[in-house]
């Protein structure tokens, strides 16, 4: 049982090279890219602190990356750094103030809510530098080659696949880091009496932030990989309320509290979106988000704990496990 | 140890506590006593940090702690209870209480000994310190103690326990007031104890502080203040006859 994940996890490293076609393959790539991005909202969301203004740390990582390289000619790896700093900045702009003077639930939400949307107007405000609405492609830097390092540029999907495979195991291994430690505890019982934490010693306004911080800094990861595997980026697919909310359907559609849970959740919400164009074509674009609002609903009210997560309760009611074994 | 000086709090034009002073020693357990909404768990909220004062300083161990935030104030090393037990409900009793171990020390334990003592402090209120035992099997007793133990586990050098009896019934209150003072006799936690039903508050503590409408009426020892006529007053009637038989009850006490 315990060589199980590692057997599963060498299948899903080596499944690339056995002639997978290439829409299979893109389809993995990006189940694992925005697995890692749900993965780091959920760090923070299922502590309580349900964020809609995700879209604007994608964003950041997106645009500030590609811009520079477009703009100055700084390689993406100069670029990423400066968009993390950047990201960490506007977190702990907006954190700070909420979490200071207690803005929790739904007034968190809604003021992360604004948060992604002034990020998308933002960037279609600058059209003159973002290209805006219409958004904006790196400068190709293939002419000559079929990779360029300094310009994180890519032709061959493998390579794609094994960076943004790297990256979805460091997100589950930054989750499990959390989970284990004390800090995540005192946020669980800062999202459930946040006073009685403070009275017991417990900085709530630097757990809050710190958490912060990481998943903004992991969705922001995820922005600029995004913008960099898919060599094109426009306002509403990586800042805005329609990605954020996104969002947080996946994560809630996939189940928060398990590790997995928010790769699920990709993996279901890009299935979702994928059928809907079959069926639909591109022209109900607006329908996507009636849609993802409807089975947010659903999910809420039949699937708390998400599909993951149901799951996995159902088969440990089937078969009761030993204790030990269900913090595993 | 605690030097509290004019200390007010107003919401908006009421003034819940007036100009309130007392100092309390170490190693003594204050009651703080009054009527309903006299302004007693103001006072708490005010020198726990919970709130912050509108006027007037609070002096523990030589610090200005008036107005720092409730997470300092209990690494200074003051814990405190709530009225209402405000428990991490979705955690075991084990994580509600090594969570203060851990965060509530002037010095970071371990994990281990963060742990180690929430054990200790769970076994000092008698609740069971196995990791399975859960918030939601507590009634009100239980729920009590968990304030406490989690009080506890900050190794606080002055206790506030906000109402312990609250909700209890005799036997409950008789031991609950027992384990105040065994607390301060094997721990030497000094304490203020909150309570506005006087007569088990009375076999235990040393010194009583009496408030009526956010003012302080009367300070002494309890028989003092039990046979004060602006006490009786305050407390016309309501359980005169249990105060005497607290203060009858007191022991090496000549009343
Ligand atoms: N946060 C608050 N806002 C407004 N009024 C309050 C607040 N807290 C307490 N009060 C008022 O202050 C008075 C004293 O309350 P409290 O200190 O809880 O009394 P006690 O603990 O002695 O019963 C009451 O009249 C109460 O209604
Ligand atoms: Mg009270």
């Amino acid at each position: 049982m315990r060589a199980l994940p590692w057997i599963l996890l060498a299948a899903l490293a080596l499944a690339p090279l056995m002639g997978m076609g290439n829409y299979p393959l893109h389809m993995l790539i990006q189940v694992l890219l925005w697995g890692f991005v749900y993965t780091g909202w959920s760090v923070m969301g299922r502590l309580g602190l349900v964020s809609f203004g995700h879209g604007a740390f994608l964003g950041i990582g997106a645009y500030v990356v590609v811009m520079l390289w477009n703009s100055y000619g700084i390689s993406p790896w100069i670029g990423l750094p400066i968009a993390l700093v950047l990201a960490a900045v506007v977190a702990l702009l907006i954190g700070y103030p909420c979490f200071r003077f207690k803005i929790v639930g739904h007034y968190f939400a809604l003021v992360t809510l604004a948060l992604s949307e002034i990020a998308r107007l933002l960037i279609v405000a600058l059209r003159d530098h973002t290209g805006g609405s219409l958004g904006v492609t790196p400068k190709t830097d293939l002419t000559e080659s079929s990779y360029s390092l300094v310009a994180m540029q890519f032709s061959n999907k493998l390579v794609w696949f094994y960076i943004v495979l790297a990256v979805w195991l460091a997100g589950l291994w930054v989750w499990k880091k959390v989970d284990q430690s004390m800090a995540r505890l005192a946020l669980e019982a800062i999202s459930q009496e946040e006073d009685a934490a403070g009275s017991i010693g417990i900085n709530v306004t630097r757990l809050k932030l710190g958490i912060t911080l990481i998943s903004a800094l992991m969705t922001c990861v995820g922005g600029a990989l995004y913008a960099q595997y898919q060599a094109y980026v426009n306002p509403d697919s990586v800042a805005g309320i329609g990605i954020s909310l996104q969002m947080v359907f996946g994560v809630i559609a996939g189940g928060m509290y398990v590790r997995l849970g928010p790769t699920v959740g990709a993996a279901f919400t890009l299935l979702l979106a994928e059928s809907l164009r079959l069926m639909f074509g591109n022209s109900l674009h607006a329908l996507d988000s009636t849609i993802y609002g409807l089975m947010l609903i659903l999910f809420i009210i039949f699937m708390p704990k998400g599909i993951l997560g149901g799951a996995l309760e159902a088969i440990r009611r089937k078969k009761p496990m030993p204790v030990s074994a269900q913090n595993a | 140890m605690l030097s509290v000086r004019e200390i007010t709090k107003v919401f908006g034009g009421f003034k819940a506590v007036d100009r309130v002073s007392f100092d309390v020693a170490e190693g003594e357990i204050l009651g703080l006593i009054g009527p309903n909404g006299s302004g007693k768990s103001t006072t708490f909220n005010l020198i726990a940090g919970a709130l912050a004062p509108s006027g007037g300083s609070i002096e523990f161990l030589g610090r200005d702690i008036a107005g720092s935030p409730a997470s300092h104030v209990a690494r200074f090393g003051i814990g405190r209870t709530y009225q209402i037990p405000r428990p991490f409900r979705k955690l075991s009793l084990l994580d509600n209480v090594a969570l203060a171990a851990y965060y509530g020390q002037s010095e970071q334990p371990s994990r281990e000994k963060a742990y180690a003592q929430a054990q200790d402090a769970l076994g000092l209120v008698s609740l069971p310190s196995s990791e399975h035992a859960r918030v939601d099997g507590l009634g009100a007793a239980g729920l009590k103690k968990l304030e406490l133990a989690r009080a506890l586990a900050t190794q606080p050098k002055l206790l506030l326990a906000d109402e312990s009896l609250g909700g209890l019934d005799e036997s409950e209150m008789g031991a609950a007031a027992d384990m105040l003072a065994m607390i301060r006799d094997r721990r030497g936690v000094t304490i203020i104890w909150v309570e506005h039903i006087m007569g088990v508050l009375m076999r235990v503590v040393d010194r009583c502080v009496v408030l009526d409408h956010g003012e302080v009426i009367a300070t002494g020892k309890p028989h003092a203040v039990a046979n004060d006529p602006k006490v009786i007053e305050v407390y016309l009637g309501t359980d005169a006859e249990e105060v005497q038989k607290g203060i009858a009850q007191r022991q090496g006490d000549a009343t």
